[in-house]
């Protein structure tokens, strides 16, 4: 599988604000791969860099091959960009739009067009000034993939959309998908991510803190543990980040459930709730699991050079 | 191309508006002048002798009582003023609309290099004024026609010429500046056009302001001198040309480094 994105050192500072820092990542022909982070992680910043659209501070990608910012136009030529906020030229109609973006493209997509339109149920004939922000969003959908592109960079994609446009939605990037066309989906809804993609990066304060196949970040099987009624957390493996409040115990468990149930049963449990961790929770979790591993990288490195000393 | 169809295409409602208007007051001028030179015996004394009043305006150089005099400074003011009024909005809003609406993101997340962008949209900025002007120089020449009045062919296409150059160069500077900004500059294109009319104003008036006449491009698009010396100031309107220039180069070297805000 060759790789289409690959980013070395990728950096971006808006001034004295940080975008990105040290951004090591690729991505395979191919698949669908996400990008989680909370808002302010640097998903947009990085997706604004790949695009050309900033300049990166230092480091260097290259998509298809080519230099990202040097051969830009060539890049662009063969990728799909769905903004988060999508914005078009007031006082337009969404055909023109449309047809402008293909034109810009140099490519017929009449027939696609028309195509896609009547799936997202798009009347052409409207103003996109008039437009509501779901409606907006299926105009900048229709125009990010209607020249059939090589790469789909999709930036927040559902916000916006209703449940059916949603499910419409991620029908037709899975069929994309299935022809072989490479989707980066930039997300914070973690249910998007864990459907949809074989493997994403989690960027944290922007850094990347996790970049594995979604199986392995997700699938850890996290629960989150609240307990009324007991004072401590049962003395189990799997058990983490325990945190007590008045009557009130709550942890991340990943481990065994049966044999969590069954310590518990020997509590006085007056409530138990069992629920997948918010995405912040895991974020945490991950940020966290870094920050020891560095500790101990630090308490290495001074026991070694104490052992030199000697 | 594709670009620059658009500009034109987004661009032509105030392209129609500006046309008309400045047309509309040409046309009534060149109606008032019929009137005006039965009285004008008496008049052309008048306004010859305001003293810093006419030398504003030029009245001290030409003659009010003849038809290329009256239309140089008619004119002069009509067509130089709102000429560069719309050379500005054009060249200030060239780049930083598409950052001040939101567009920007999706016209560059397009196949097309900045240096394209930016070479369409002066391209396009230039089309229109070159249009306005056509318009314009067309509906006086009638204007002429109707009211029976010879036009000097050499003095008008002279005079024609340094509006546009004018324009170009007051276009080219605001477009360079347009390349800077993140908002819509509408206030800085408009201020920049009215300050610089009035240096030449104000160059007009006193001889030790002569300087200001190398600053603003209205001193080479002086309707009274072009048609009284029938001659541009080239000296002038090389520095003008070479301003307008300069700005352009350097927003456009800007513009393919900038980062855009989303």
């Amino acid at each position: 599988m060759s790789e289409i994105i690959q980013t070395t050192n990728l950096t971006k500072y808006y001034g004295k604000n940080r975008g990105i820092i040290d951004l090591n990542l690729s991505v395979n022909e191919g698949e669908i791969f996400g990008f989680i982070g909370p808002n302010g992680a640097g998903k947009s910043t990085t997706l604004r860099v790949l695009l050309g659209l900033v300049a990166p501070t230092s480091g260097s990608a290259v998509i298809f091959g080519k230099e990202v910012g040097k051969q830009q136009k060539e890049i662009l030529a063969q990728v799909g960009y769905l903004p988060s906020e999508a914005m078009f030229y007031s006082g337009m109609r969404v055909s023109e739009v449309l047809r402008l973006s293909a034109k810009l493209y140099k490519k017929d997509c009449s027939k696609e067009r028309k195509n896609l339109c009547e799936r997202f149920d798009l009347d052409v004939r409207r103003k996109v000034s008039e437009l509501s922000l779901g409606n907006r969003k299926k105009v900048a959908i229709v125009s990010a993939f209607q020249h059939d592109p090589s790469l789909i960079v999709l930036d927040e994609p559902t916000s916006g959309l209703d449940p059916l446009m949603q499910k419409a939605f991620f029908e037709l990037v899975e069929e994309r998908h299935k022809a072989g066309r490479t989707i980066v989906l930039s997300s914070h809804v973690l249910p998007e991510i864990q459907q949809h993609c074989s493997r994403a990066a989690i960027l944290r304060e922007g850094r990347l803190i996790a970049c594995d196949s979604v199986e392995r970040l997700a699938g850890k099987q996290f629960r989150k543990v609240e307990v009324k009624g007991i004072l401590q957390a049962p003395a189990i493996a799997g058990v983490k980040e325990t945190k007590k409040e008045q009557g009130h115990v709550s942890f991340l468990f990943e481990g065994n459930m049966q044999e969590l149930l069954d310590s518990l049963r020997q509590l006085p449990v007056e409530d138990l709730l069992i629920t997948e961790p918010e995405l912040e929770e895991i974020f945490l979790h991950y940020y966290e699991k870094r920050e020891e591993q560095n500790n101990k990288k630090r308490a290495e490195e001074n026991n070694g050079k104490r052992g030199e000393q000697r | 191309m594709t670009i620059f169809f658009h500009e034109l295409k987004r661009g032509r409602a105030a392209f129609a508006i500006w046309t008309g208007v400045i047309a509309f007051m040409v046309i009534i001028c060149m109606a008032l002048y019929p009137e005006m030179k039965e009285q004008m015996a008496g008049v052309n004394a008048l306004f010859a002798n305001m003293g810093s009043f006419t030398a504003a305006f030029g009245m001290d150089k030409v003659s009010f009582g003849e038809v290329m005099g009256f239309y140089a400074v008619e004119c002069g003011n009509i067509l130089g003023l709102g000429g560069a009024f719309y050379a500005a909005l054009l060249g200030i809003g060239a780049l930083s609309k598409e950052e001040h609406e939101h567009t920007a993101e999706y016209l560059l997340t397009h196949p097309v290099t900045r240096l394209s962008v930016t070479g369409q949209k002066f391209a396009a900025v230039s089309a229109q004024l070159v249009m306005m002007n056509i318009l314009v120089t067309v509906v006086s020449v009638l204007s002429f026609r109707v009211i029976q009045e010879t036009v000097q062919t050499k003095e008008f296409v002279l005079l024609h010429l340094a509006f546009l150059v004018m324009q170009l160069e007051i276009a080219g500077i605001c477009f360079g500046i347009s390349a800077f900004l993140k908002s819509s500059g509408l206030g800085i294109g408009l201020g920049l056009a009215t300050v610089m009319y009035f240096l030449n104003i104000i160059a007009n008036i006193s001889d030790k302001a002569e300087v200001l006449r190398y600053i603003t491009p209205f001193s080479y698009a002086e309707a009274s001198d072009i048609v009284a010396d029938c001659s541009i100031d080239g000296k002038m309107m090389a520095v003008g040309v070479v301003c307008g220039v300069i700005f352009l180069v350097i927003g456009t070297l800007y513009y393919r480094k900038k980062d855009i805000a989303v």
